[in-house]
């Protein structure tokens, strides 16, 4: 009798996606979770030794970036599928597809996650909350956890429909695409927030003088680098960070840094 | 506080630590859960409010591969406790942030570092093919994250707006907590770099410069970066089209001249 996974077994490791990281540990990161997640579909497949050494292949090193691990779980069931009917595919074949596609998926992923629609939701959000409203933190909840779920969804449902031959598709120009486009748009993005949502104000008096209309005129350093280039010293400041961070400083020993630059630049009247 | 409140402090923590792990919902993130905490404490105005200036701070914090960021979900559970229950103000929040980022941060790699036990308990587990058993060393690991936050909230919550605490908060000197709120203003840049690193893309930053350069000089707002940023990616890709084709193509002598339309561009948005 062919063994089948069903839409439901299909829909339960979708749930169990969005509990990949629960176990995250230094030694294997992911790999409980991925075990886990694809558990509905293992004990469906397998009984006894079968089953055994299927969770002990499924126990190996995984670590991805968290919403494209879905894919790679809907593949994997399609291929253990298989291998359940008397396919001739190896252990080695499966943990073979398994660490080739960890690196890709990462590569796709985190620019466009982590790079592009969080710090974008999350930036535009916080803009609206810091008037109190409610709408801020509601637009980013809604609207990140919408994409995130439609993409752990279609991930598993896609992977197992396609399979392997989603493996070359993943290594294609598309993704590359798909990764440089969000990165085209994160980084337009990051540049607009680095004018428009810091505030720098030095007010220390340049020179000051009464023109022949009696009006008092004060340059401040502010006005006159505000006449050179607007938002020039917040942007000074992120290529410094970039640097520090470039270097290896930890982020929060530069966000002290910045606290002390903040508190004595008060305190002797360089900022305001 | 309530016990009613009490209890709901520990949940919402619970939740942003599990968060904290999964990096799923996103209910570590401080505009999520600073929110939740403003609402059990009965004033979402100020959580909601020090959420969106925490987010800021935090917007380029993220677990990427192996590496451990400062963790979003102590500094917003226990920040929003203290400036709602203790009445300090929004500077005085950001100020107790930072610190409480960087504990949190030391406690989450330490509670990573023991669920390495029940890795080597799910390698037991699978030897007896005990799918059950491999479940719950993936519950006890989300269940350390949890207690991780849960625990320190409860106590700042039990200790939170004594006189005792309010006078170490209110012991913070003036110049500190203005000049905390000054740097407030340019702080973000930090989270900025951390995202730009992260796409180590050399060859786009003029797209970064262009931006920067709209919004100095112009009045547009985020939706009108995100519509410019989408067209911007629109050419890019087509340009990267036609110099990969070009690469396909040039070794085969010739090509086969229709390579741009295999590419269905409506799957790419």
């Amino acid at each position: 009798m062919e063994k089948k996974l069903t839409k439901g077994d299909l829909f339960n490791i979708f749930v169990r996606s969005n509990f990949l990281l629960g176990s995250f540990n230094f030694e294997r990161m992911q790999a409980i979770g991925f075990c886990v997640s694809l558990i509905p579909a293992l004990k469906k497949l397998y009984q006894g030794d079968d089953l055994k050494a299927a969770l002990k292949r499924h126990l190996e090193f995984f670590n991805t970036q968290p919403f494209l691990a879905t894919p790679i779980m809907g593949i994997i069931a399609a291929m253990e599928e298989k291998k359940a009917n008397g396919a001739e595919i190896g252990e080695d074949t499966i943990s073979g597809v398994k660490v080739g596609l960890i690196g890709p998926l990462a590569g796709v992923g985190d620019p466009i996650f982590w790079g592009t629609l969080r710090p974008v939701l999350a930036a535009l959000g916080a803009g609206i909350a810091l008037t109190g409203s409610i709408v801020g933190p509601l637009i980013f909840f809604i609207g990140f956890n919408l994409i995130r779920l439609l993409t752990n969804y279609f991930g598993v449902k896609y992977g197992y429909e396609k399979g392997t031959e989603l493996v070359n598709e993943v290594g294609g120009n598309r993704m590359r695409y798909l990764t440089e486009g969000s990165s085209v748009l994160g980084l337009l993005v990051m540049g607009a927030l680095v004018a428009k949502w810091t505030t720098v104000n030095m007010p220390m008096v340049l020179s000051s003088y009464t023109n022949q209309q009696g009006e008092q005129v004060v340059t401040t350093v502010q006005s006159l680098l505000d006449s050179l280039m607007p938002g020039l010293v917040p942007l000074l400041m992120t290529f410094a960070c970039m640097y520090f961070l470039k270097k290896g400083a930890n982020p929060l020993v530069i966000i002290l840094g910045l606290f002390a630059l903040g508190i004595v630049g008060y305190a002797i009247g360089l900022f305001a | 506080m309530t016990s009613l409140q009490f209890l709901g402090v520990i949940i919402v923590a619970a939740v942003a630590g599990m968060g904290s792990v999964l990096d799923e919902c996103q209910f570590h993130r401080p505009l999520v859960a600073c929110t939740l905490m403003g609402l059990v404490l009965g004033d979402i105005t100020t959580g909601i409010i020090l959420g969106g200036t925490l987010e800021m701070l935090a917007l380029g914090w993220m677990n990427v591969g192996a590496a451990m960021a400062p963790d979003a979900a102590l500094a917003s559970v226990v920040s929003t406790i203290l400036v709602i229950v203790g009445h300090q103000s929004i500077g005085a929040g950001i100020a107790l942030a930072v610190p409480l980022a960087a504990a949190g941060q030391v406690l989450t790699i330490f509670v990573r570092t023991i669920t390495v036990f029940f890795q080597h308990l799910a390698d037991k587990f699978a030897t007896e093919g005990n799918c059950f058993g491999i479940e719950m060393c993936h519950l006890g690991g989300l269940l350390l994250q949890a207690i991780r936050v849960a625990a320190p909230a409860a106590a700042i919550a039990l200790v939170a707006g004594t006189d005792t605490v309010n006078a170490a908060l209110a012991a913070i000197p003036d110049v500190i907590t203005r000049g905390l709120q000054v740097s407030g203003g340019f702080i973000v840049v930090v989270g900025y770099a951390m995202v730009i690193n992260m796409m180590n893309a050399k060859a786009l930053m003029p797209f970064f410069f262009l931006g920067f350069l709209i919004a100095v000089f112009t009045q547009v707002n985020l939706i009108g970066f995100g519509a410019i940023g989408l067209i911007c990616a629109y050419f890019h890709i087509r340009g990267l089209q036609r110099e990969l084709n070009a690469q396909a193509a040039g070794p085969a002598a010739g090509g086969t001249g229709n390579a741009l339309d295999d590419i269905d561009d409506s799957d790419l948005m």
